[in-house]
């Protein structure tokens, strides 16, 4: 196979895993009652590209020290993350059944938790999570360690004014094993990021703080792959930005602040997976 | 025994200490009051001055803490803790990094820049938070000990320190361990509970009260949380009444965890607590705020007499 070859192979086999991704977050969703798919289903693309086609870990050595590390910024899309963890391997998919329940035993709480394989750092509250990934990012370079780190926040997160000191801190200490992806899907809870308090224009915003600005779609896995697997800048951090839709996959959530952080009912979940066939 | 500040044992341990790869210190733009630059200009590589952005700072010490570090994270207590709650608890309390946070310029203490500057909800505010150990050293050794404590200690700890210099209390014979108190003078009839400056303070209403033949016991009690409750109880009982006193305000802190012991163990013995008494203070001197405010060796002494009314 040639280069275009293997892209093409590669980039069509995430998209089939991204699909069977989106079903199992509206699955453990539904089968908890309660849970964020919105903002889950709006991520499914760029976390398959990120855990099938980019990073470098073994999930039966989840410490191993020079693994790459992920940070789940917007920590309320534990539906997509713990499909990924478990798909990868970090556990087992009857462990998910322990989603969002009393006494679960790999802690598969409503938000992220290190207990669980895979989790680096609690996540829940947000505008955090740039600044813990900038903190392992620091890490890497004092330990000579040529590990990448990769966070996901949403846009309405970064209405948060901590974001923007981890971005002035990154650019500070030429942090270019850093890449941040927003996951950009317009919608926030109750109301759409625009009018709740507009981040635009975005690209301006993190280059004037110096960083490596990409824009893709982040429905379209090729551009999703090319952007995560691009050669990072050699003084400055990269950002993302990904254009989602909130909701992605599934017609009548599309684009909805009303699917933010609810639960599908069995008739919804039902018509979603044969959106997601 | 030094005089010093124990934000200056901080420095100069963390610059002794500094040669272990683990330990890496961040700053939130005030290295040279916290005296944190100690360490920054002898081991540049590990350590983050990371600006006047706290929130920032306490978050990027637990990313760090991720991999294995020993992250201190100084600043004023006033805005290390006042501006970083969320951090504290999520990144930090939560995620149980081993982090330390280190607050300098605690209290009343502080003096003159008066009460943005006079942090007295901390005690109250860590000692709430789960997996948190609160420490406040009395003098320059202990500070110097309990730093040396902490690299060994895995967890999230906040560490509450002052600007003033203190009279030196302990000699290197002393032996902090977190969790312990420590008996300064075993006397009788009342013993009083002390944290920080406070223990010098006592020490010298204890002076004081020798001119009327009233000699109570004096305790330090550096380790705030977990408490050493064996020890407050066994006091409580031999004494047979308890002042407590601290540079903090009256909710919360060290006074309300020593009543908390108290009241869990069925020991009803008279008690009366100093500290700030639910107030903002105002600018002065360190010895007029705590004159003004009822910290002084002498609201001590009165205490202790009126409880052996």
């Amino acid at each position: 196979m040639n280069t275009a070859q293997t892209l093409e192979t590669q980039v069509s086999e995430l998209r089939q895993i991204a699909k069977e991704i989106r079903r199992k977050s509206l699955e453990i969703i539904h089968r908890a009652g309660s849970g964020h798919p919105g903002g889950s289903l709006s991520a499914a693309d760029i976390m398959t590209a990120l855990y099938f086609g980019v990073m470098r870990y073994d999930p039966k050595n989840p410490k191993d020290p020079n693994r790459d590390r992920f940070v789940m910024s917007k920590g309320h899309a534990t539906g997509v993350f713990y499909s990924i963890l478990s798909r990868a391997g970090y556990f087992a998919d009857e462990d998910l059944v322990s989603y969002r329940r009393v006494d679960s035993k790999l802690n598969l709480s409503g938000h992220p938790h290190p207990k669980t394989p895979g989790v680096e750092i609690a996540t829940g509250s947000l505008g955090q999570g740039l600044s813990v990934a900038h903190g392992i990012a620091l890490a890497a370079r004092l330990d000579k360690s040529d590990y990448k780190v990769y966070v996901l926040m949403g846009d309405g997160e970064l209405q948060e004014g901590q974001v923007w000191e981890a971005a002035m801190s990154a650019s500070k200490f030429n942090s270019n094993n850093l890449v941040a992806i927003v996951d950009f899907n317009k919608v926030a809870q109750d109301n759409i990021t625009k009018d709740l308090k507009d981040i635009e224009p975005l690209e301006d915003k993190w280059r004037s703080f110096g960083w490596d600005v990409q824009r893709i779609d982040g429905h379209d896995m090729e551009q999703v792959y090319k952007a995560l697997t691009l050669p990072l800048d050699e003084t400055k951090p990269r950002v993302i930005i990904a254009d989602t839709i909130k909701g992605k996959g599934v017609s009548f959530m599309e684009g909805k602040t009303s699917w933010h952080g609810v639960a599908p009912s069995d008739e919804d979940y039902e018509k979603a997976l044969k959106e997601l066939a | 025994m030094k005089d010093g500040a124990t934000r200056d044992g901080y420095g100069a341990c963390l610059e002794e200490l500094g040669a272990n790869p683990k330990i890496v210190v961040l700053d939130a733009g005030v290295s040279d009051s916290t005296r944190s630059k100690k360490f920054g200009d002898k081991y540049p590589d590990r350590f983050f001055n990371m600006g006047i952005s706290e929130g920032d700072m306490v978050c990027t010490a637990a990313g760090l803490a991720t991999t294995g570090k020993v992250a201190f994270a100084t600043g004023f207590a006033c805005f290390l803790l006042g501006r970083t709650m969320d951090q504290t608890l999520v990144s930090v309390a939560y995620s149980n990094t081993n982090v330390k946070l280190v607050g300098t310029h605690s209290g009343l203490a502080v003096g003159e820049d008066g009460p943005t500057a006079q942090m007295i909800v901390d005690l109250a505010y860590t000692r709430a938070i789960p997996n948190m150990t609160v420490i406040q050293p009395a003098d320059y050794e202990e500070a110097v000990q309990a730093t040396k404590a902490l690299v060994d200690h895995f967890g999230p700890v906040y560490m509450r320190l002052g600007r003033p210099k203190v009279k030196g209390i302990y000699d290197s014979s002393y032996k902090f361990q977190i969790g312990k108190g420590n008996v300064v003078k075993q006397g009788e009839k009342v013993v009083i509970f002390a944290t920080g400056g406070m223990v010098q303070e006592s020490l010298e209403a204890m002076k004081l009260l020798e001119g009327d033949n009233i000699n109570p016991t004096l305790v330090n009690i550096s380790t705030i949380k977990p408490i050493d409750s064996e020890l407050i109880i066994e006091q409580a009982r031999n004494n047979g009444a308890v002042v407590t006193a601290e540079d903090h305000n009256i909710i919360g802190g060290l006074g309300d965890a020593v009543l908390e012991v108290l009241c869990d163990n069925d020991i009803s013995v008279p008690i009366r607590r100093i500290g700030v008494r639910d107030t903002f203070a105002e600018t002065g001197s360190l010895k007029e705020l705590y004159f003004k405010y009822g910290l002084s060796a002498q609201h001590i002494e009165n205490t202790v007499k009126s409880l052996l009314k």
